[in-house]
C-alpha cells in the first residue's frame, strides 16, 4: 500500500521472554530509523 | 407511495406469479448472496459461480443454513461492464438489447452491435469458477471453465512498484472516493452489525474526506475480506465513481492462493485459512520460536 516494508515487523514473543522483547524493540527501532520519519498515512489535525 | 426495493423484492418473491417479471441478462452483476445474511425463512436464490461461492462462505460463517436455501444455479460466461460500454459512446445510452452474445446499444444518434467479450467485466475475464459450486437445480448446461495462466497480472504490476509508486498509485485510485460505502453495502462479506466506520465509541476512523481516513476505510475493509473474497466484482459494480476497489482485494486473493493454496467459497466443510491453525503453516514463527530475533 506504499508504506515502506522496513516499518512493519512481526514477532512472536511470550510474556516470559522479556529479554527477547528488548532485543526485538532495539532491532525494530534500528531498522525503522534507517528509513527516516514517516509522512504517509499521517492525518494532520489543525487546532 | 414508492416501495423500497427490499420490500418489493420480498413481496415479489413470496408468490410464483411475479417471477415472470424477473430479468436475467448480461447485466446481472450484483451478488445476490448479499441478501441472505441472517435470514430465517426459506429462500430461493439464483446464483452464478461467484454468487454460489459467497453462499458457501455464508454457510461456513453461519450466516445462513444450507437447508434454508434452494439454489437455482446459473452457469455463467461473464457479465458486461457498464463503464466500458458507456465509454464507447459520446451520448447518453437510450436503448439496450441482447441476442446471444451480441449486445445492441442505442443512443439518440447511433446504434452499435458489440460482442460481449469486448466489454466483459474485468473480474469475469480472469474467472475460473463460472459454474456454481453448489446448487439444487441448474437452468442451463454447465459451461467450460477458463484456464488462466496468469490470473493476477494487475496485482504483480503493483507489487513491482517501489513504496512511493505504490503510495501514488493508491492516492490516484482513491482520489474520487466520496465515502458513500456503496462498495461495502454491495459486498456479501460486509455484514458486521456495526461497521468499524460507523462506530462512534471508539471512533476508529474519521468520517470526512481526509485522504488518510479514506485510505483507512479501504485498507481495513479489504483486510476484513482476506481469504473470503470471491472476486465477484460487486464492489466495483456498485461504485458510482468507477473506482477499481478490487485493486485491494485482489492482492489478498493472490496471497491466499499462493501462500495457502486457497480460493474462497469452494467447500462447505473448510474454514478460511486465517481462521484455522495448521501445522503446515508456511510461516515458521511458532515452530521455531526463539531462533533469530525477528
Amino acid at each position: 500500500m506504499g508504506i515502506e516494508k522496513e516499518r512493519l515487523h512481526f514477532s512472536w514473543i511470550s510474556s516470559a521472554e522479556a529479554t527477547k522483547f528488548v532485543d526485538v524493540v532495539k532491532e525494530v527501532t534500528r531498522i525503522v530509523e534507517t528509513v527516516g520519519p514517516n509522512h504517509k498515512l499521517v492525518k494532520k489535525i489543525s487546532a | 407511495m414508492k416501495k423500497s426495493i427490499s420490500s418489493l423484492v420480498s413481496s415479489k418473491g413470496r408468490y410464483p406469479w411475479p417471477a415472470e417479471q424477473f430479468i436475467w441478462d448480461n447485466n446481472c452483476r450484483i451478488n445476490l448472496a448479499n441478501y441472505l445474511t441472517d435470514r430465517k425463512e426459506k429462500i430461493g436464490i439464483i446464483a452464478k459461480g461467484c454468487d454460489s461461492r459467497n453462499i458457501v462462505t455464508h454457510i461456513v460463517e453461519n450466516k445462513i443454513k444450507r437447508e434454508q436455501i434452494h439454489i437455482i444455479g446459473v452457469p455463467c460466461n461473464g457479465m458486461i461492464d457498464k463503464t466500458k460500454i458507456s465509454s464507447l459512446f459520446d451520448r447518453e445510452i437510450t436503448g439496450y438489447s441482447e441476442t446471444g452474445d451480441t449486445i445492441t446499444i442505442k443512443t439518440i444518434s447511433d446504434e452499435k452491435n458489440i460482442h460481449k467479450n469486448e466489454v466483459l467485466n474485468s473480474n469475469c475475464t480472469t474467472c475460473t469458477h463460472r459454474n456454481p459450486v453448489i446448487y439444487d437445480e441448474l437452468v442451463a448446461d454447465l459451461v467450460e471453465e477458463q484456464i488462466i495462466e496468469d490470473p493476477f497480472p494487475d496485482v504483480r504490476r503493483i507489487e513491482e512498484m517501489t513504496a512511493d509508486e505504490k503510495w501514488n498509485h493508491f492516492e490516484e485510485l482513491l482520489k474520487n472516493c466520496i465515502r458513500c460505502y456503496a462498495c461495502r453495502n454491495a459486498c456479501p462479506l460486509c455484514y458486521c452489525p456495526t461497521c468499524f466506520v460507523d462506530e462512534s465509541g471508539p471512533q476508529w476512523v474519521g468520517k470526512g474526506q481526509d485522504t488518510t481516513d479514506v485510505r483507512t476505510f479501504h485498507y481495513l475493509r479489504a483486510y476484513h475480506c482476506a481469504g473470503r473474497c470471491t472476486d465477484c466484482g460487486a464492489c466495483v459494480e456498485a461504485c458510482p465513481m468507477d473506482i477499481n476497489v478490487r485493486d485491494f482485494t485482489r492482492k489478498l486473493n493472490k496471497d491466499s492462493l499462493e501462500i495457502y493454496g486457497w480460493e474462497a467459497g469452494l467447500d462447505e466443510t473448510k474454514r478460511p485459512p486465517l481462521d484455522v491453525y495448521s501445522p503446515e503453516d508456511p510461516n515458521d514463527f511458532i515452530k521455531y520460536a526463539g531462533h533469530g530475533i525477528l
